[in-house]
């Protein structure tokens, strides 16, 4: 994740900003320049709901470098109070306690390091509540 | 009337007990407990640090004070366990929170006392009208080298205090700050581990600095020990906060409340402010709390707070000290220890 990308996303990995269009309503995470339900550009800042349920999962055994050392952990889909989809690290969790259908709630973590000199990545992953 | 407005804790779910650390080094557990008056301490995740623990508490803060987050006017994050060397952590914090882009932020370093040193500051700049709330965070996750006596204690959470005169649940109406060079405990710049000067931590530091700056806010506030309902000191380990407050004249009872070391460790810049929310999460109208801090190098804070009728709105507004220490526990061994710190070396 390259510094301008990473700062670019910060809204969105920090804050949970989402896009809600102003003429159907349909939420966007992260946001669009055009409404992929009524075609309209016409958007406005809404922050999510941080709280939702767990639609489903799987544990990563093998990862790519960067999350070398941190395997194994679980990555789920979570259904967000207000209605929106996202993928999203399950942090601090047994896998036996999984379950699809579960409450989760999002916190601020750390989702990777640039190397050992390079910058912290933070934002969101799911626990259980 | 200045003061807190809102607070909020934040410790890992991570664990390791006294146990686990002592086979690997083949000590005696039970001397240690004896000695340190301290079972297990918390354990960050590998994803977590000072700037995730700092965001949580500043959430749980900000739910119990509910007000609009840009009206905070400074963040100040004291921690000797900052993310970067250059980079202000609470530069993340605002913007993961919401706070700013009009804002003051600094990080704050002080051993163990950095916590209280941006607590102070906070509610100096609210005092003097610069802004109507200001935010002081104390949060660490303290560094312990492998066998040292402090690899049994130096543990990871944090606690962060919003500053204003507006809805105050604990006003705060006397403050001391006593300070010397007592090199007593040090980390060189790009050394991983601190070092300290063994017993000489304890009588011409910790004791002399707290005694001193606990005296000095009695005779300030013409206040006498009893007139407390909640006292709270740094705590290292378990044994010196009950030490000091016998000193200053008190009872355990009194300390009761915010002794939370023997289940979570020392939290470094964490350690008395978390111990303070967990006097707050079960303080009544009227309590007034006694806190003195300990930062090695060396210096004391300490303030007088007196619990306003407001803090029974703001209780259970957010999850309680208490709740977390207790519950969701999850118990890593040593080797699990060792590498959720980072104490492993990796080939990558």
């Amino acid at each position: 994740m390259i510094t301008p990308r990473y700062h670019r996303e910060i809204p969105q990995r920090y804050r949970l900003e989402a896009g809600k269009c102003q003429k159907c309503g349909e939420v966007s995470f992260p946001p669009r320049l055009v409404c992929p339900n009524c075609k309209s550009q016409e958007f406005e800042t809404v922050r999510l709901n941080d709280e939702g349920k767990l639609l489903t999962y799987t544990i990563i055994r093998v990862a790519s470098d960067k999350f070398f050392g941190t395997t194994p952990f679980a990555v789920g889909i979570v259904e967000l109070n207000d209605g929106v989809k996202l993928t999203t690290q399950i942090a601090d969790v047994d896998f036996d306690q999984l379950k699809i259908g579960q409450k989760v709630k999002l916190v601020f973590r750390k989702i990777q390091d640039e190397g050992k000199s390079g910058l912290h990545c933070y934002g969101y992953k799911a626990v259980l509540v | 009337m200045v003061g807190i407005v809102g607070y909020g804790s934040y410790l890992p779910r991570y664990r390791i007990k006294v146990e686990d650390i002592a086979k690997q080094w083949g000590a005696d557990p039970e001397a240690i407990k004896r000695g340190l008056m301290l079972y297990e301490k918390t354990v960050p995740g590998q994803d977590e640090d000072t700037i995730t623990i700092s965001v949580e508490a500043a959430r749980y803060a900000l739910q119990r004070a509910r007000i609009n987050p840009q009206e905070i006017g400074a963040v100040y994050i004291g921690s000797e366990s900052h993310p970067y060397a250059v980079k202000p952590s609470a530069t993340v914090l605002i913007d993961a929170v919401g706070i700013g882009p009009d804002v003051h932020v600094a990080s704050f370093e002080f051993a163990c006392k950095a916590g209280t040193e941006a607590m102070y500051v906070a509610y100096s700049l609210v005092k003097a009208g610069e802004m109507k709330y200001a935010m002081g965070i104390g949060a660490d996750t303290s560094q312990g080298a492998p066998g040292d006596a402090l690899e049994y204690s130096a543990s990871a959470g944090g606690a962060a205090f919003i500053m204003g005169n507006e809805n105050v649940v604990a006003e705060i109406l006397f403050t001391h700050s006593y300070t010397s060079d007592t090199p007593d405990f040090w980390r060189r710049e790009h050394e991983f581990y601190p070092r300290h000067a063994g017993r000489f931590t304890g009588e011409p530091a910790y004791f002399k600095h707290i005694v001193n700056a606990g005296k000095a806010l009695l005779e300030k506030s013409k206040m006498k020990p009893s007139d407390f309902k909640h006292a709270v000191f740094h705590m290292p380990n378990g044994k010196f906060p009950q030490m000091a407050g016998r000193q200053l004249g008190f009872t355990k009872e009194q300390l009761e409340a915010g002794w939370i070391i023997p289940w979570m460790g020392n939290t470094y810049s964490g350690s008395s402010p978390t111990g303070l929310t967990a006097i707050l999460d079960v303080a009544n109208p009227g309590d007034l709390i006694f806190m003195v801090s300990f930062g090695s190098g060396a210096g004391s804070d300490g303030f007088i707070f007196k619990v306003t009728d407001k803090i029974k709105d703001v209780q259970d507004k957010a999850v309680k000290l208490r709740d977390m220490l207790d519950n969701n526990k999850i118990y890593l061994d040593y080797g699990q220890y060792a590498k959720y710190r980072g104490k492993i070396i990796l080939n990558v």
